[in-house]
This record gives structure tokens, C-alpha cells and sequence, in this order.
């Protein structure tokens, strides 16, 4: 499919949301196009994961729309907006995974609770979701003895157990060892071309955005606004802002710097 | 160190150590030749210079953030060239601390702590209110309870807090037939240790001594899983999903408090009399028939009920402690333990103040 004719899943106009009266980031619009893998890129503290927060519907926004569809989110009625949440698919930092059940109930949950299914179904289920991740062995473990890469597996199973049409990842690589990172990368494209789900993404893993992002934004902190948009790769070759420079180059920005550089021998 | 004025420019000589052990980090602010007339730069000579850390990184700094409100050139074409690099990293001048917050008055102290009060009450209320229509719920199986979870609950509530609330209420039980017999044999009375143990036991110390042990073990437990499960995203997992956390997670724990501690209650004052009776017959040659016959008449139903009906009140009052508490801690693993130590004060010292309320109130009613 072509990302760019296609229409938006998710439009976000003028969002402006944070913690306690003070605004993390003011008047944020995007489209975020069905079967796109979309970034939310910027330097820590700049808000990713507090959007994230607003677009999962944990905070909601002091200004602004957002619409899933032609859904206006966060203006619907709370029980309808909470039934919405079996349409979506997030994948916490760290797995968030509920600690006192296996690995295997963890993805079977959702199923139980939003399904009439029979334990027999939802147990084939579970097991496919596990082993499209690649965890076939783990299922009756603990999170508690899994690793840090297991974890975000059975994290993303228990996402997409519903079948979800967005999959919100909240820095999906942090903490993985390049190749564990890369595995999980190709795992999130296969998802995507397989379901046709909808991805949207916190990070700022350059090997991740680079991979596997189609199009995004960049938050600033300073300004708290977006300060550039369009794939992580363009913006990378294309975009001229000094921040965004800096974060897709990992160049210091500090002329200071760069001149301590050249004097040493 | 060695100061060398010469001209316009001063020569610092720096030589020997220079480390955190040997001597205290040299102020620059006390060198007094830094405001010397008609000074424009400072150079350095460090070939005699030994061993050298980050107590001449300090000295260096001070003197360079002291020239430069001077217009003084800090030349540090001498120092050695790692040292260059590290003073680089450094801020030429110090930002100014941020201005103390403002402590708020007495009165505004007073004013805030009153609306977060009302505010917490009303939140408890809500709470309970929502756990008593969803126990209504749960019991004609509408609610989001996964059964599981309320066996495990009971299981933790009940069973396995069994030894510890039989252990307690025995001792208790032991303790007031020791504590009777010496005042009661004065009036030549021991018969009457019967019904001093009984009554205590039925009325108040079963009640109260079981509530603790739930208070301590259960309560703090609850605020703990709940905290850590806060901590690690697992709560914010549940409410994206929109499985509503006051049935998935606090009703199976709130059900099992409160239908285990009025059984352990039961159980309690069972092994307390128990405990009397042992030290009565035992050690006070009390006829064991007697203190049957005695325990008999004293303990009437209405104290039983009495007992039955503050431990449900007391159980529900520790599991909403807990769970509230759980719910309302911070993300950080800290906050786990303060919110574990704090529903065990707030359980225990609730526990008391409830008891004394349902004791005024038994004093009005004459029971």
C-alpha cells in the first residue's frame, strides 16, 4: 500500500498537554497514515512519552482533537473511550507485563476479558501470538525470569493479542543489545506487513528510527513544538535545524565542544 | 605553588601533588593578588607538577571564573594538556542556584492540607461506595474478577494468615488469665478469670489483635503490590486495555479481607479462651468444667456478634487503606516501601480509633 495516499488512522490537531497547569508541549498536529510505522523522535524530557500518554488515553490533553478514524477521542463519553482501548495495542517500557501471572496469561487476558472465546481458542491464540514473537518456550514462565529482550516480546504478544488496528510502542529497543534490537525491529516490520497493523513509536534508538520508521515527528524541548516531520532517514539527510541535526548525526551542536576537539593533539 | 608577578601577566607555578588526600583543595577565591591593578593575564608553569586530580581542576576553575568578571585572560596554554580538556567541559562562570522555593505560611499550610483532606475523603468514599456496588455485582458474577485472583486472595487472607493470628490470640488469652488471676485472687474471685478472659477476648482483644496481624501482613501487602505494580506500568497496561482496576484489582482483595478476617476472628477468640483455659486449669487449679461453665455464661451471643461486626469493619477499612494507598503512591521503587509502611500505620491506627468510635457507640446503646 502506498503510505502516502492512504487515509490518516489517526489525526491529531493542535495538541497541547502536560503535567499539573504547565504544558510539556504546545499545539502538536500530525496525521499518522494507516499502515505507516510512525516516529515520535526528540531528546529526552522533550514530552514522547507524555504524547504517548495522551495518544494510549492515560492524559488527557488541555487543547486539542484527536481522532482515531472519524472518532473524536477524547471527546467521547468515558465508557465508550475505555471500549476503545480493545483497538489498540501498547507495548510499555520494559513489557509492563502483570508480574503475578505467567507469560502466557499475560497475553491471554485480553482475550478473556473482551472475548467470548472458549479457554480451548483463546489458548490457540495465545500460542500463535507467542510464537510469532518467538517465545514458544517461555509461556509458562514468570516475567521475573525472563530477560530484558523476552520481556519486550511477550509485551508486544500481549499487544497485539487483540488484534489491535494501532500498535503504540513506547521505546521498544531501550535496553537491548544491538542484535536483540535489530531482531525486535524486523519483528515490528513482519507484524506490520502481516496484520497491516499501524504502528506509532517513542524512540530514540537512530538504528530503530532509521530501520524501520516511514514517516514521524520531532518534538522540542525549548520550543515545545514540532520542530520537523517526514521519515527519520530524510531528516536525517535533509532537514537543517540544529537539533535535528545533532540527534540524527549524534554531532554536538557545541561550537565550545567541537573546538576543544581540535585543540588536543 | 609559587605566585611569579611579572608585568601585566602573573606566572602561577604549580609543582608537587596535587591530590584529593594529600592537602585541602586550594581556594582561588582566596588569592588576593587576583585583584592586583593593571593585571591582564594568568599563565601557568607546571614542569614541577606531580600527581594531580580533581582538587586542581577546582583551583584551576576558581581562578578562571574569577578572571573573567576581572577581564583577566586565563591562559591555559600551560597546564597539562588532559586537564585543558577536562577545565573545557566546565561552565566558565557559575549559574546562579535557582531561588529557593517560598515556604508557604501557617495559614495556607493549614488551608491545603484541609482541601487535600476533603479531597482524599472523598475519594476513599467513592472507593468504598464502588466496592460495595461491585461486591453486590461480583455476586451475581457481573463483575471483571477474574476467579484466580480471589482464590489467591483468600487463600493469602485466610489460610495463610491462620499460625500467625492463632499464636497471637493464644498469647493474648494467656496473658489476661495471668494478668486476671493476680488482682482477681485478692477477692478470693479466681472463678470469675473465666469471664474476664472470655468477654476481653470475644468482645475486644480478638477483634482488635487480629485486625493488627491483617493490618501488618495483608494491608501493607496490598499497598505494596499495588505500588509496584504502579511502579512498573503494569496498572497503566490495565487501564489502556479498559479493564476497570477497581474489579480486576481491588475488589478481589477488598471480598477477601473482609470475608476471611471475621472467620479468623471467630477462629481467634476460639484459641484465646483456649489459651486462658490452658493457664487456668494448668497453672491457677481452675476446675476445667468450671471455667467451661463460667466461659458459657459470661460470653453471650450479642458480645460475639459485637466482635463479628467491628472485624468486618475493620477489614474493609485496611483493605481500602491499603489499596488506596497502593493506587495513590508514586512510579519510583522508594515509593514502593513508603506505601507498604504507610497502609500498615494508617490500617493499625485506624483500626484503634474505629474500635474506640464502635465503643462509644456499644456504650450508648448498652450493649
Amino acid at each position: 500500500m502506498d503510505a502516502s495516499q492512504a487515509t490518516p488512522t489517526l489525526k491529531a490537531r493542535g495538541l497541547t498537554f502536560g503535567y499539573g497547569g504547565e504544558a510539556v508541549q504546545i499545539d502538536v498536529s500530525f496525521d499518522v497514515k494507516q499502515g505507516s510505522i510512525f516516529a515520535i523522535m526528540g531528546e529526552s524530557g522533550c514530552g514522547k512519552s507524555t504524547l504517548l500518554k495522551v495518544l494510549i488515553g492515560l492524559l488527557r490533553p488541555s487543547a486539542g482533537t484527536l481522532h482515531f478514524g472519524a472518532q473524536d477521542y477524547w471527546s467521547m463519553e468515558d465508557p465508550t473511550r475505555e471500549a476503545f482501548g480493545k483497538r489498540i495495542g501498547v507495548l510499555f517500557q520494559g513489557g509492563a507485563l502483570w508480574s503475578s501471572m505467567t507469560v502466557a496469561e499475560n497475553v491471554a487476558l485480553p482475550l478473556q476479558m473482551f472475548t467470548g472465546l472458549s479457554p480451548a481458542s483463546i489458548d490457540a491464540l495465545v500460542q500463535l501470538k507467542l510464537s510469532l514473537v518467538g517465545l514458544d518456550s517461555g509461556r509458562t514462565s514468570m516475567p521475573a525470569d525472563l530477560s530484558g529482550g523476552m520481556r519486550q516480546r511477550a509485551g508486544l504478544a500481549r499487544a497485539m493479542s487483540l488484534d489491535p488496528e494501532i500498535l503504540f510502542l513506547d521505546e521498544p529497543s531501550a535496553g537491548l543489545d544491538p542484535i536483540a534490537a535489530k531482531r525486535f525491529d524486523d519483528l515490528i516490520l513482519e507484524l506490520r506487513d502481516g496484520f497491516g497493523v499501524t504502528v506509532v513509536m517513542v524512540s530514540h534508538e537512530l538504528a530503530s528510527l532509521f530501520g524501520i520508521c516511514d514517516d514521524g515527528i520531532f518534538l522540542d524541548a525549548q520550543s515545545r513544538s514540532v520542530i520537523a516531520r517526514g521519515a527519520p532517514t530524510m531528516l536525517r539527510d535533509r532537514c537543517d535545524n540544529v537539533t535535528v541535526h545533532a540527534f540524527m548525526t549524534r554531532e554536538k551542536p557545541n561550537a565550545d565542544a567541537i573546538n576543544v576537539a581540535e585543540r588536543t593533539p | 605553588m609559587a605566585i611569579q608577578v611579572d608585568g601585566a601577566d602573573t606566572l602561577v607555578i604549580l609543582s608537587g601533588d596535587w591530590t584529593i588526600g594529600d592537602s585541602e583543595a586550594a581556594a582561588a577565591e582566596r588569592e588576593t593578588w587576583l585583584d592586583r591593578q593593571g593585571l591582564k593575564a594568568i599563565v601557568f608553569d607546571t614542569r614541577r607538577l606531580g600527581r594531580w586530580d580533581s582538587s586542581l581542576l577546582v583551583y584551576l576553575a576558581g581562578l578562571r571564573r574569577n578572571a573573567v568578571p576581572r577581564s583577566i585572560r586565563f591562559d591555559d596554554g600551560g597546564i597539562p594538556v588532559a586537564a585543558q580538556r577536562l577545565l573545557a567541559l566546565l561552565p566558565e562562570s557559575v549559574t546562579a542556584p535557582a531561588a529557593p522555593t517560598r515556604r508557604p505560611g501557617l495559614v495556607e499550610t493549614l488551608g491545603v492540607a484541609a482541601i487535600s483532606a476533603w479531597i482524599e475523603l472523598a475519594a476513599v468514599t467513592t472507593l468504598l461506595g464502588g466496592q460495595v456496588l461491585q461486591a453486590g455485582a461480583a455476586s451475581f458474577g457481573r463483575a471483571r474478577m477474574r476467579r484466580a485472583d480471589l482464590l489467591t486472595c483468600i487463600y493469602d487472607a485466610g489460610i495463610a494468615a491462620l499460625p500467625m493470628v492463632a499464636l497471637v490470640n493464644v498469647l493474648v488469652g494467656a496473658i489476661l488469665a495471668f494478668v486476671g488471676a493476680i488482682e482477681l485472687r485478692r477477692f478470693g474471685a479466681e472463678v470469675y478469670i473465666a469471664n474476664l478472659v472470655g468477654i476481653a477476648q470475644v468482645r475486644e482483644m480478638a477483634p482488635v489483635m487480629t485486625a493488627i496481624v491483617m493490618a501488618g501482613r495483608t494491608g501493607g501487602a496490598y499497598a505494596a503490590e499495588i505500588a509496584s505494580m504502579q511502579a512498573s506500568n503494569e496498572l497503566d497496561a490495565l487501564s489502556v486495555l479498559g479493564v476497570p482496576i477497581q474489579d480486576y484489582l481491588i475488589l478481589p482483595r477488598v471480598l477477601a479481607l473482609t470475608l476471611m478476617t471475621p472467620l479468623l476472628y471467630l477462629y481467634g477468640s476460639f484459641v484465646g479462651i483456649l489459651g486462658g483455659f490452658a493457664v487456668a486449669v494448668s497453672m491457677l487449679d481452675m476446675s476445667p468444667e468450671l471455667f467451661i461453665a463460667q466461659t458459657r455464661d459470661a460470653v453471650t451471643m450479642t458480645q460475639v456478634i459485637f466482635g463479628f461486626t467491628k472485624s468486618i469493619a475493620f477489614a474493609a477499612l485496611i483493605a481500602i487503606a491499603g489499596c488506596r494507598i497502593g493506587l495513590k503512591a508514586g512510579r519510583s521503587t522508594t515509593d514502593v516501601g513508603h506505601a507498604a509502611t504507610h497502609a500498615v500505620v494508617v490500617g493499625i491506627v485506624g483500626v484503634i480509633v474505629v474500635d474506640a468510635i464502635f465503643a462509644v457507640c456499644a456504650n450508648a446503646l448498652g450493649i
